[in-house]
């Protein structure tokens, strides 16, 4: 069957205190910091971006499969923050892990979800047999405008898995999504920020599309939410996940392994495939898995995902994310300015 | 002279209504008022709709016109009534004077905001365009720091203090959690307001009546025509209005709003009765201060003894008067133009005998209270069995 048979994620070291972005703005950040249940967020150093945190988790899914780079036929790098607005990030990726030429390449955009759109194309590839092996790819380096909502939250990170059907650590049952025209978040060409709808991003976006994408897949798999051992869904910030998770029926204790955003914030493409990566580096044997992401726009990919046996082995090559939220240094907000190019005169 | 009965009330839900525009609820509100009047759509002469900003918060004029053709009214004169947040209550009077005047015997009033297409910013800017624009809102006076001003003031003068204001939004939310319309069905504590971020202080997040998508409906018939359709039409007793500067630093005195008193005054002559008589009240709660002020310029408390009364439970649904049964504009919500015909629709289900698990049992005289701006517009209509 087809699935995950490698996985690696990416975080930047980097993180600004929420009440250190509040005191800037004279906000109680202690409140903010409870409100969205996000402490602290990572912050890209000044030399790094969606690319460069690609090709880290890249590297890493590629020390899990084992695989010679070359059988690797697809990349698909989603992101909303690509280095480049014309010219491929995936090809570069591609190239830095040794998978060129023969690649089929591509960046794709689906605001926040734009990396598990990646698996699906890449589940497609291998069940047709036109690839092998293919790399689905979802990094951020957000872009959060100052004193925006979004600032104490626009994180950076990034995973990336690869998609055969030899030797899978990880199934893939089932995918199904849930898309309509919904102009919640969105950022126009020549933009440096995003802009948002508020209050809409809610209920008519974030909780109307995953829970749509969620019911599709327990109609089409047969399951229900109590079937699986752990949920990993979209996490723009802690309050969205817990409470479309009690939606469900869900318990805490099956989110809190993926919910990393109240550790590092919302890595945006990178926000559910993180929370998959972590809860890779524990699930055991047979352990099923309710993954679903989140984009503007709007859309949801909901995945059935159960565990095999070879998930021992794979993972004594895995970087595991906990080093990656663990090594940390703490920056003030004028060292954040500069990391992310928001001091003028640069 | 013959007076004017409501016959037929109606309304949305109120509250983000992400999934429906202007016009659907505008719709849903005049339908709903229409079958529980009975009239049939021939029989309606004309439209009254009320309607602050529409052009500014969702991009369509022409209201009046739009109501009509929604409706399905067409050809009947459709006429947009604005009066910033008491547009809705304008439309009410407008409709009153129609029929009372003899050149309409049924009309309907409505009153629709949709708030929730643009973003918070936009809306307090817009609203904002209902105060004094040279002197107040172009040098960033938001209607939060309008009313600040005024309750820091009644403080002052008063000893009013923040947990009487408080109070107010406590018991709104009290009857809000009865109220299947409201914005807001669940109680709040005094500490959870007291604690709430400020917004322009004294007052706090839960001091404030928050952004709103609603409509409601009126059918309003001349008296004697009312028994045709309904045998528990609401009569109107008294419809008043006064108008006051627009601006808070022309007037004589920041704690009371001079509109509301005038258009009381008249309304009780009009209707030969006095502040004690009222049973029910739906009073303009824009603030929790506007509550305050409001219950006193209405008489029903001494200039002073708002905060106090309402501390004591007195506005309560079992108190001395019954104070915005709905949740007023703090917990049922506040879109601006429909919320001076809410609060003729709640105080019609009041005196019927049809408000619920919120009935103030036995009421029999009813009062709705809408204003516009920071007190330049006033309008009060007392009701009756």
């Amino acid at each position: 069957m087809v699935g995950i048979v490698g996985y690696g994620g990416y975080i930047p070291r980097y993180r600004i205190k929420t009440e250190e972005i509040a005191a800037v703005w004279n906000e109680d950040g202690k409140r903010i910091a409870e409100g969205l249940l996000v402490k602290e967020k990572s912050v890209p150093g000044i030399d790094e971006d969606s690319t460069t945190m690609a090709v880290e988790a890249a590297k890493n899914a590629l020390q899990v499969a084992d695989i010679p780079s070359n059988k690797i036929g697809a990349v698909y790098f989603g992101s909303e923050s690509h280095s480049y607005a014309v010219k491929s990030s995936a090809a570069i990726v591609a190239e830095a892990v040794g998978a060129t030429p023969n690649v089929m390449c591509a960046d794709l955009e689906f605001a926040c979800k734009a990396g598990t759109a990646g698996m699906q194309i890449c589940m497609g590839l291998v069940k047709s047999g036109m690839i092998e092996y293919g790399m689905a790819i979802g990094a951020d380096a957000a872009q959060g405008r100052p004193n925006d909502a979004l600032e104490y939250t626009a994180a950076a990170g990034g995973a990336a898995f690869i998609i055969g059907n030899k030797d899978t650590i990880a199934d893939l049952n089932g995918t199904c999504t849930f898309t309509t025209d919904t102009p919640d978040f969105w950022r126009r060409e020549g933009e440096e920020f995003p802009r948002h709808a508020g209050r809409f991003t809610g209920e008519p976006a974030y909780f109307k599309h995953t829970t749509g994408a969620l019911n599709s897949l327990f109609e089409k798999m047969g399951t229900k939410p109590e079937d699986y051992d752990y949920f990993v869904p979209h996490q723009p910030n802690g309050k969205f996940p817990l409470k479309l998770a009690k939606d469900f029926g869900i318990p805490a204790e099956k989110v809190l392994p993926s919910l990393l955003v109240t550790e590092i914030g919302n890595t945006y493409s990178g926000a559910s495939p993180l929370g998959l990566v972590s809860v890779l580096d524990k699930a055991k044997a047979g352990d099923r898995i309710l993954m679903v992401s989140y984009g503007s726009g709007s859309g949801s990919d909901a995945f059935d995902i159960t565990v095999t046996k070879n998930i021992e082995s794979a993972r004594k090559r895995a970087v595991p994310i906990r080093k990656y939220i663990d090594k940390k240094e703490y920056i003030t907000y004028g060292v954040y300015a500069k990391f992310k190019r928001k001091i003028k005169g640069i | 002279m013959t007076g004017v009965s409501i016959i037929g009330v109606g309304m949305t839900e109120f509250g983000e209504r992400w999934d429906k525009g202007l016009r659907d609820l505008m719709v849903e509100a005049g339908v709903k008022a229409i079958i529980d009047s009975g009239v049939d759509g021939p029989d309606i002469d004309a439209v009254y709709g009320g309607c602050m900003s529409a052009g500014r918060l969702t991009g369509q004029e022409h209201i009046g016109a739009l109501i009509a053709d929604q409706s399905g009214l067409n050809p009947i004169p459709a006429t947009h009534v604005e009066a910033a947040c008491a547009s809705g209550g304008l439309a009410l009077r407008q409709g009153v004077l129609s029929i009372l005047s003899g050149e309409h015997d049924i009309v309907i009033a409505g009153g629709v905001e949709k708030m929730s297409d643009v973003d918070v910013s936009q809306v307090t800017t817009t609203l904002g365009g209902a105060a004094e624009l040279e002197w107040e809102s172009s040098l960033g006076a938001t209607f939060p720091a309008l009313y600040a001003l005024i309750a820091r003031r009644h403080m002052h003068e008063y000893g009013t203090t923040e947990e009487q204001m408080a109070a107010v939004a406590v018991k709104n939310h009290d009857n809000g959690s009865l109220n299947p319309y409201a914005q807001y069905q669940y109680k709040i504590t005094l500490e959870q307001v007291m604690n709430s971020p400020p917004i322009a202080e004294p007052l706090k997040l839960y001091d404030c009546s928050p952004v709103t998508d609603g409509a409601a409906a009126v059918i309003l018939a001349r008296d004697d025509l009312a028994k045709r359709y309904t045998d528990k039409a609401i009569r109107i007793l008294a419809s008043s209005q006064a108008s006051d500067t627009l601006s808070l630093h022309d007037r004589a005195s920041l704690t009371e709003l001079n509109a509301t008193k005038v258009a009381a005054k008249h309304a009780f002559e009009r209707a030969k009765l006095q502040p004690k008589d009222i049973d029910v009240a739906e009073v303009h709660d824009c603030f929790t201060i506007a509550e305050i002020l409001a219950i006193e310029d209405l008489g029903f408390f001494k200039k002073g003894e708002g905060g106090k009364a309402t501390e004591k439970g007195l506005t309560k649904r079992d108190g001395q008067v019954a104070i915005n049964t709905s949740g007023g504009l703090k917990a049922c919500g506040h879109p601006v133009g429909a919320t001076g015909i809410k609060q003729a629709v709640e105080i019609a289900w009041q005196l019927r005998g049809e408000a619920g698990k919120r009935q103030v049992k036995g009421c029999k005289i009813g009062l709705a209270h809408n204003v516009g701006g920071s007190g330049a517009t006033g309008i009060v209509h007392i009701m009756s069995r």
